[in-house]
């Protein structure tokens, strides 16, 4: 492969007190590519993703962010790096007081310094991208799980991020809402932006992800291509995980 | 029956009449239950309090008519002392505690100092009675005759009701501040923005939002104790009805002026109360995002 490398992980070690989440983990993603992690809860896929955009701090190994930047350097400015990498959570996070647009709008104004006539002309082209215009002025509150998600979604594109972070993002869903939330990420993957992927949905792994990770007890034991990863794993505990989930 | 039952499945909101007179029926026989009950109650205490061997007494010194009607007049006049302490110290109560609140949240080792005084601050304040506060500002300062340090008892009297209520209000802010959850602070970093602007516009409008009530309860507090002013002298409400009192050896003023109080505090007490309610039934609304 000659794309080059977004993102590189090497020897991610995170504990919490005494539980050791991350293990001298390996990870590495390519320019728009998208990577799926699947793996029990537990077995670390959160606590990576937030190591990568420095929500959390890492407690030994590095990740680098385009061949220079380190991320797991203390001395470095997170907000910037933040600006680079967006990222959803299971949960939402919406900020309640706002309306949605200015939930979109926030850190363009904020961060960026964007003028508000066009902050608000992005964002509503975003809301409309994802069929959402007609909810700019609502408040969270008003919206169904699978509307938040998807704003939240365009939220973190507002800053238009080289790398985005899915962390189980349609994990509090109601079954009938999983697919809206799918497809948005669907359409980015289509628009070429490179993506890290934590899911417990086998089916859109199989479907979307260009490599996938099985993350065991804080290392990724197994990665590879979809079919092969599901078609035929290497790992006898790939295999177990597999046939629990799958059924 | 005249109504018929309409089919099953059928786009209407069906409410059986029998069952609704009889829910109507309900309402109005306890209404008139509680009523009954209430004004017997009442005729019940007024009998006992009225046959208790000092009520002539009582009724002639606290609760003289031609008495309130003389004093309520100077009262009141004396009351717009009280009234502008409120006012005077309760903005800079909330903009001095939400400072105290911020301090002490500040994470920088840089800060420790700050976050130090802070809490001493709010330990120290706290823990001194107000009516204490105000004798050692209103007695001790003044006597210090410092050049260009005024000596008027008002001004040293709000001084010591701001300082002992911010400590307070500040933790009010304090606990607002903690009750936004985590994953808010969370998704506002992961967009870049800073510890400064993750405060300013995420965690402090949520945090306020949810003391509104609270606060307000600490606004009535603050009402009542600027009679506490009154141990330095100035002429306030409660001071009006001490003279009062003293010049015609009879009580009806105290009543008076806590008449006065009472005026004005429960509008505001019933203000919170519906803040509260209104609050709670929008957060129930938004407990589903």
């Amino acid at each position: 492969m000659t794309t080059q490398t977004l993102l590189d992980a090497k020897g991610v070690w995170k504990s919490f007190d005494d539980h050791a989440v991350l293990r001298g983990l390996d990870l590495e993603v390519r320019l728009h590519q998208a990577v799926v992690l699947i793996g029990a809860s537990g077995s670390g896929k959160s606590t990576l993703l937030r190591c990568i955009n420095g929500l959390e701090s890492v407690d030994a190994g590095s990740i680098i962010l385009d061949g220079d930047i380190e991320v797991t350097d203390p001395s470095i400015d997170l907000d910037k790096i933040r600006r680079r990498i967006g990222i959803v959570f299971q949960s939402y996070n919406l900020f309640p007081h706002m309306t949605v647009i200015d939930n979109v709008m926030l850190s363009p104004r904020k961060v960026t310094k964007t003028p508000a006539g066009q902050a608000r002309d992005e964002a509503m082209e975003l809301l409309r991208r994802f069929g959402l215009e007609t909810k700019a002025d609502e408040y969270p509150d008003r919206l169904s799980g699978g509307q938040a998600q998807r704003v939240a979604i365009v939220r973190a594109l507002a800053m238009q991020p080289e790398l985005m972070l899915f962390d189980e993002i349609t994990s509090a869903l109601d079954p009938l809402l999983v697919g809206e939330v799918l497809d948005a990420v669907r359409e980015l993957k289509l628009g070429g932006l490179t993506i890290v992927m934590a899911t417990h949905e086998m089916g859109f792994a199989r479907e979307v992800a260009d490599r996938v990770c099985f993350l065991k007890e804080g290392i990724v034991l197994e990665e590879g291509p979809p079919e092969q990863v599901f078609g035929d794993p290497m790992h006898e505990q790939t295999r177990e995980f597999l046939a629990r989930v799958l059924g | 029956m005249t109504t018929t039952t309409p089919a099953p499945g059928s786009p209407v909101a069906y409410k059986d009449p029998v069952r609704q007179a009889l829910a109507r029926r309900k309402a109005r026989r306890d209404a008139f239950v509680g009523m009954a009950s209430l004004i017997g109650f009442t005729i019940v205490v007024a009998v006992l309090v009225s046959r208790t061997p000092g009520w002539p007494v009582v009724q002639e010194t606290f609760f003289n008519p031609a008495e309130f009607k003389d004093t309520l007049p100077g009262l009141l006049e004396a009351f717009l002392l009280n009234v502008k302490i409120f006012l005077i110290a309760e903005p800079i109560i909330l903009v001095f505690s939400l400072l105290i609140a911020l301090t002490r949240t500040l994470q920088s080792p840089i800060f420790l100092p700050l976050r130090v005084l802070a809490t001493i601050y709010v330990d120290v304040f706290r823990g001194v009675p107000t009516i204490l506060v105000i004798f050692l500002l209103g007695f001790g300062v003044p006597a210090l005759r410092l050049q260009g340090v005024p000596t008027n008892p008002v001004f040293w009297g709000t001084a010591a009701l701001i300082l002992s209520y911010s400590a307070y209000v500040a933790e009010v802010f304090r606990a607002g501040i903690g009750s936004v959850h985590p994953s808010q602070r969370m998704a506002a970093r992961s967009l870049g923005l800073s510890t400064l602007q993750t405060n300013r516009y995420v965690v402090l409008p949520q945090a306020i939002r949810n003391v509104v009530p609270p606060l307000l309860n600490d606004f009535i507090s603050l009402q009542k104790d600027t009679a506490l002013v009154s141990v330095l002298g100035p002429i306030e409400v409660l001071r009006q009805a001490q003279i009062d009192a003293s010049s015609t050896f009879n009580y009806t003023a105290y009543v008076a002026a806590a008449c006065i109080f009472i005026a004005l505090t429960i509008p505001m007490t019933r203000f919170a109360d519906w803040v509260q309610a209104r609050m709670s039934r929008r957060q129930r609304a938004g407990a589903v995002a």
